[in-house]
C-alpha cells in the first residue's frame, strides 16, 4: 500500500566531512597499531574492531541507516547476525578438530 | 512494459519500496562476500605464521592510500546525493564525476599492485608460490580472489554511477526523484565497507 | 492461447499491449504470464528428470552392468541437477508464487515487475547453459549434484560450464526472493495486516529470506570451483594446504536451507487447501505463520548434519544433531494444525485435498526418518546409502512434489479457466501413490541392508528389493502420465471454470477465472482473516 513515507534527512556538508575525517583518522590509527605492534597478540582483534567502527560510520551516516526505520535497521542487524552464525557454525567444526 | 504501466508500478512501490529492495540486495552481497571471509578466517586461524609472512609482501602505505581514496569517494557520493536532493544539479554532477575518478584511481592502483606481484611470480599455481608454505599459498589465492571480486564490484559501481551521471545531466534524476542516485550510493558505500574489512585482513595482518 | 470456447480463457491471456504472440509473453512483466511460462518450463524439466530417473532405475533392475560407471555417474548427476535446480527449488515459488502472491494479498503485481521478468530470463539462461554443458568438451559432469571438491576441481568432465549455469539460476532465485519479500512488505491491500495475510504468502516470505541469505553462499562456492579449475588457488586442495571439508561447509550452508526453499512454499500450498476442503478456519493460524519463519530460521543452522562422517569435530556434530532435532518441532506444529483443522470439518476429498493429504502422510514419513538420520550413531550406518535416497525422495517428492500437484489441481481452474476430470485425477493419484511407495519404501530397507547410493551395481542378495523398486518406478511414471495427460486435455477441452469452484475465501477467488490483466477491477479492502468459514 503506497503510504507517504517520511524522507530521511538531507545530511549537511559539515556532518559528512566530520564523518570522513573520522574515517581517515581511524585508518591512520589502524595502520599505526599494526606497524607499531602496539597490541601484540590482540592485533587482529584491534584491526577488526577499528574496521567495524569505520564500517559503522559508513552505514550510519553515508548509508543513513541511523535515520532509517526500525524495520530496516532490524533487517540489517539480522543479515549481519546470519553471517556471524555461519561463521560460528563453521568454527564449531574447525576449532575443535 | 509500457511507460504508463512502468510509472504506475514505480508509484505503487514508492521510493521506500525501491530502497528496501536495494538494501535486500546488499544483504545478499554481504553473504556473497561472507563466504570468502569465512574461508579467510579459517585459513588465517590455521596458518597464522604463513599469513603473516605473506602479508609482508603487501605495501601497507599503498593500501592505506587506496583505502583513503575509496573512503573519500564515499564522501563524494554522499555529498552528491545531498546536493541532488537540495536541487544543486551541477554540484551533484561534479561530485558523481569525482566519485567515478576516485573509483577508477583505486582500480588503477590495485592493478599496479597485482602486476607487481605477478611480475615477481606470486600468483596461484606458480612455481615461485608453490615453493612457499601452505599459509602463503592460500593467502595469495585469497588475495587475488577477494580483491578481484571486490574490484569487479568497484567497476560495476563505476558503471552504475556513469548511468546516474547521465540521467542527472538529462534531468531525469532530480530533487523530486533522487531514488536511483540514493540507491546507487548505497551500493557504492557497501563496496567501500567491504574494502574497510579487506584492508586490515590483507595489509595489516600481525 | 485462446480456447475454442471463447468464454473459457482470455482474461490476462488476451494480448492487450502493442506486442503480439511470443513477444507478448517473453517480454511481459505480468506476474501471471511469467508464472504460466515458468510452469510450462518446470513441467518440461520435471518430465526430463523423471525420464532420467526411470532410466537409472532400469539400469538397476538386475545385478550386472548396464551403464558404464562413468555414464551412471553422469546420469544421476544430471537427474539431481535437473530435479533440484531446474524443478524443485524454483518450483512452487516461481509458478504459484508468481501467479498468486499478488492476487492473495490484493495487489496488481509484484513489487518489481521488470526484475521479475529478469528472473525468468535468467532461469532460462541458466537452464540453457547447463544443457549446453552436456555437449561441450568433457561431456556431462559426473560429480553428483553436490560438486564436492577436490573431485569437481580435478574431473575432466564439463564442470565449469555447468557451475556457471547453476550460478545464473541462483541469481534468478535471489531476485525472486527479493521481489517477493518487498512485495509482501509494501503491497498488501488496505486492511490486510500481517496477521490477516493468507498462509501461502507467509511461507513465500520466509522462503524469500532463505533465497536471499543462503543462495549467495553457494554462488561463491561455485565461483571457487570455477576459479580452482582454472587457477589452482588451492582452497580445497590438501596438497596446497586447503581443506575439502570447507567446501562441504560452504555447499551445505546453502543446500540445507535450499530444502526449506523447496518445502516451505509447499507447506504454504497445503495450508491454503486444507481449510477450504474442510470448511474450517485454520487451527492456530498464528502458530502456523510463525512456524514458517521458525523453520526457515532454525533450518539455517543445521547444515552440518550432511557432514557427520566427513571428519568434522565432535563438538560440531553434537551441535548440529541437536539443532536438527529442534527444526522438526515447527514442522510438527504445522502437521498438528492441519490435522486439527480437518478434525470435525465438512471434508470434501476432491483432487486438491487428496494430494494435500498425501503430502501430510508422505512428508511425515520422510520427516520422521530424518530424525533417525539426524542422530549421530545411526547416521554412521545409513549415510550414503539408499536410506538417505529414500528419505529425501519422501520429503522432496512425496512432500514438495505432491504439494506441487496439489497446488496445480487447486489453482488450475483459476489459472487456465477450465476444469479437469476429477476421476482421472484420482486414478492418476492412485497409480502415483502405489508406484511411489513401491519405488521408495523399498529403498529404506535396501539402505539398511547396506546398499550404497550412487552405485551402478549391487550384489545378488539385494536383487528383490531393486526389482520391486524399479517396477514401482514404472507404475509411478504411469501415474504421472495420467495426471499430466488429464490436465493437458483439460487445457483444451475442459469445461469452463467458474470464478470460485471450491468455495475458497481468499482473494484470488474474488476475481474471474482466469483473472484479468490488472487482477482486480478495484483493489479490495480487507476486513477479516483469510479463512473465516465460521
Amino acid at each position: 500500500m503506497p503510504r507517504p513515507e517520511p524522507q530521511t534527512p538531507i545530511l549537511g556538508t559539515r556532518t559528512l566531512l566530520l564523518v570522513w575525517v573520522s574515517l581517515l583518522a581511524l585508518t591512520a590509527l589502524t595502520v599505526a597499531v599494526a606497524k607499531g605492534r602496539l597490541l601484540a597478540d590482540y592485533g587482529v582483534l584491534a584491526a577488526l574492531g577499528i574496521a567495524s567502527i569505520k564500517a559503522g560510520l559508513v552505514l550510519a551516516f553515508f548509508m543513513q541507516l541511523k535515520y532509517e526505520s526500525r524495520l530496516l535497521q532490524g533487517l540489517a542487524f539480522f543479515a549481519v547476525v546470519t553471517l556471524l552464525t555461519i561463521l560460528a557454525g563453521t568454527f564449531a567444526d574447525v576449532w575443535y578438530r | 512494459m509500457t511507460q504508463p504501466a512502468l510509472e504506475a508500478a514505480e508509484a505503487r512501490i514508492g521510493a521506500a519500496g525501491a530502497k528496501l529492495g536495494m538494501w535486500l540486495f546488499l544483504f545478499t552481497e554481504l553473504l556473497f562476500f561472507g563466504g570468502m571471509f569465512l574461508l579467510y578466517a579459517v585459513y588465517r586461524g590455521r596458518y597464522a605464521a604463513g599469513f603473516h609472512a605473506a602479508a609482508a609482501e603487501e605495501n601497507t602505505y599503498v593500501g592505506a592510500f587506496n583505502t583513503a581514496l575509496l573512503l573519500t569517494s564515499s564522501l563524494a557520493m554522499a555529498l552528491a546525493v545531498a546536493a541532488l536532493r537540495r536541487g544543486r544539479r551541477h554540484l551533484s554532477l561534479l561530485l558523481q564525476g569525482a566519485t567515478i575518478l576516485m573509483g577508477a584511481g583505486f582500480l588503477a592502483i590495485k592493478s599496479v599492485e597485482w602486476a607487481a606481484k605477478i611480475g615477481r611470480g606470486l600468483y596461484p599455481d606458480s612455481t615461485v608460490l608453490l615453493a612457499r608454505s601452505h599459509g602463503e599459498v592460500l593467502f595469495f589465492g585469497l588475495y587475488y580472489v577477494m580483491t578481484g571480486i571486490h574490484g569487479l564490484h568497484v567497476l560495476i559501481g563505476i558503471c552504475l554511477i556513469g548511468v546516474t551521471l547521465g540521467l542527472t545531466a538529462r534531468g531525469r534524476l532530480s530533487a523530486e526523484q533522487p531514488t536511483l542516485l540514493e540507491n546507487t550510493g548505497l551500493f557504492w558505500h557497501f563496496v567501500d565497507v567491504v574494502w574497510i574489512y579487506l584492508f586490515p585482513l590483507f595489509y595489516l595482518v600481525t | 492461447m485462446a480456447g475454442e470456447n471463447g468464454a473459457a480463457r482470455p482474461g490476462f491471456y488476451r494480448d492487450a499491449g502493442p506486442r503480439r504472440g511470443c513477444a507478448a509473453w517473453m517480454l511481459s512483466t505480468d506476474h501471471k504470464r511469467i508464472g504460466v511460462m515458468y510452469l510450462a518450463a518446470l513441467t518440461l524439466f520435471f518430465v526430463i528428470g523423471v525420464a532420467i530417473g526411470v532410466l537409472l532405475r532400469l539400469s538397476l533392475i538386475a545385478p550386472g552392468k548396464f551403464f558404464t560407471a562413468q555414464h551412471y555417474d553422469q546420469a544421476f548427476t544430471l537427474h539431481g541437477l535437473v530435479m533440484i535446480f531446474l524443478f524443485i527449488i524454483p518450483g512452487i515459488p516461481v509458478s504459484f508464487g508468481n501467479f498468486f502472491l499478488p492476487l492473495l494479498i490484493g495487489a496488481r503485481d509484484v513489487a518489481f515487475p521488470r526484475l521479475n521478468r529478469l528472473s525468468w530470463w535468467l532461469y532460462l539462461a541458466g537452464a540453457c547453459v547447463i544443457l549446453a554443458s552436456l555437449f561441450l568438451p568433457g561431456g556431462p559432469l559426473d560429480t553428483g549434484w553436490t560438486f564436492y571438491a577436490p573431485y569437481s576441481v580435478q574431473t575432466r568432465t564439463q564442470v565449469s560450464f555447468a557451475v556457471v549455469g547453476v550460478f545464473i539460476l541462483g541469481f534468478s532465485s535471489i531476485l525472486t526472493g527479493l521481489n517477493f519479500v518487498t512485495t509482501i512488505h509494501r503491497l498488501r491491500a488496505p486492511g490486510m495486516g500481517w496477521f490477516r495475510m493468507p498462509l501461502f504468502p507467509w511461507t513465500l516470505y520466509a522462503t524469500g529470506w532463505v533465497q536471499m541469505l543462503a543462495t549467495p553462499v553457494i554462488a561463491i562456492s561455485l565461483v571457487f570451483i570455477f576459479l580452482e579449475r582454472f587457477f589452482g588457488m588451492g582452497f580445497f586442495d590438501p596438497a596446497k594446504g586447503g581443506d575439502p571439508i570447507l567446501f562441504e561447509h560452504l555447499f551445505w550452508i546453502y543446500s540445507h536451507p535450499a530444502v526449506y526453499i523447496m518445502v516451505l512454499p509447499a507447506m504454504g500450498v497445503i495450508s491454503e487447501i486444507v481449510p477450504v476442503f474442510s470448511r474450517r478456519t485454520v487451527y492456530g493460524y498464528r502458530a502456523v505463520a510463525f512456524s514458517s519463519v521458525a523453520i526457515a530460521g532454525v533450518g539455517y543452522l543445521v547444515w552440518g548434519h550432511h557432514m557427520f562422517t566427513s571428519g568434522m569435530s565432535d563438538t560440531a556434530r553434537i551441535g548440529f544433531s541437536l539443532l536438527t532435532f529442534l527444526v522438526a518441532v515447527p514442522s510438527g506444529v504445522k502437521i498438528l494444525n492441519w490435522l486439527a483443522t480437518l478434525r470435525k470439518g465438512a471434508i470434501q476429498v476432491d483432487a486438491p485435498l487428496l494430494f494435500a493429504l498425501t503430502f501430510i502422510f508422505l512428508f511425515s514419513i520422510g520427516g520422521l526418518t530424518g530424525l533417525i538420520i539426524g542422530s549421530l550413531a545411526p547416521n554412521l550406518h545409513v549415510h550414503a546409502t539408499y536410506f538417505i535416497v529414500a528419505h529425501f525422495h519422501y520429503v522432496m517428492f512425496g512432500g514438495a512434489g505432491m504439494a506441487f500437484l496439489a497446488g496445480l489441481h487447486y489453482w488450475f481452474p483459476k489459472m487456465f479457466g477450465r476444469m479437469y476430470d476429477e476421476r482421472a485425477a484420482k486414478f492418476g493419484w492412485l497409480l502415483l501413490f502405489v508406484g511411489f511407495n513401491l519405488l521408495y519404501f523399498t529403498m529404506f530397507v535396501l539402505g539398511l541392508e547396506g546398499m550404497p547410493r550412487r552405485y551402478f551395481d549391487y550384489p545378488p542378495r539385494l536383487f528383490t528389493g531393486q526389482l520391486v523398486s524399479t517396477v514401482g518406478s514404472w507404475i509411478l511414471a504411469c501415474g504421472l502420465a495420467v495426471i499430466l495427460g488429464n490436465l493437458v486435455r483439460a487445457l483444451v477441452r475442459g469445461r469452463p471454470a467458474p470464478e470460485n469452484p471450491w468455495g475458497g475465501l481468499t482473494l484470488e477467488w474474488r476475481t474471474a477465472s482466469p483473472p484479468p490483466a490488472e487482477n482486480f477491477p478495484e483493489i479490495p479492502v480487507v476486513t477479516g482473516g483469510p479463512y473465516s468459514y465460521e
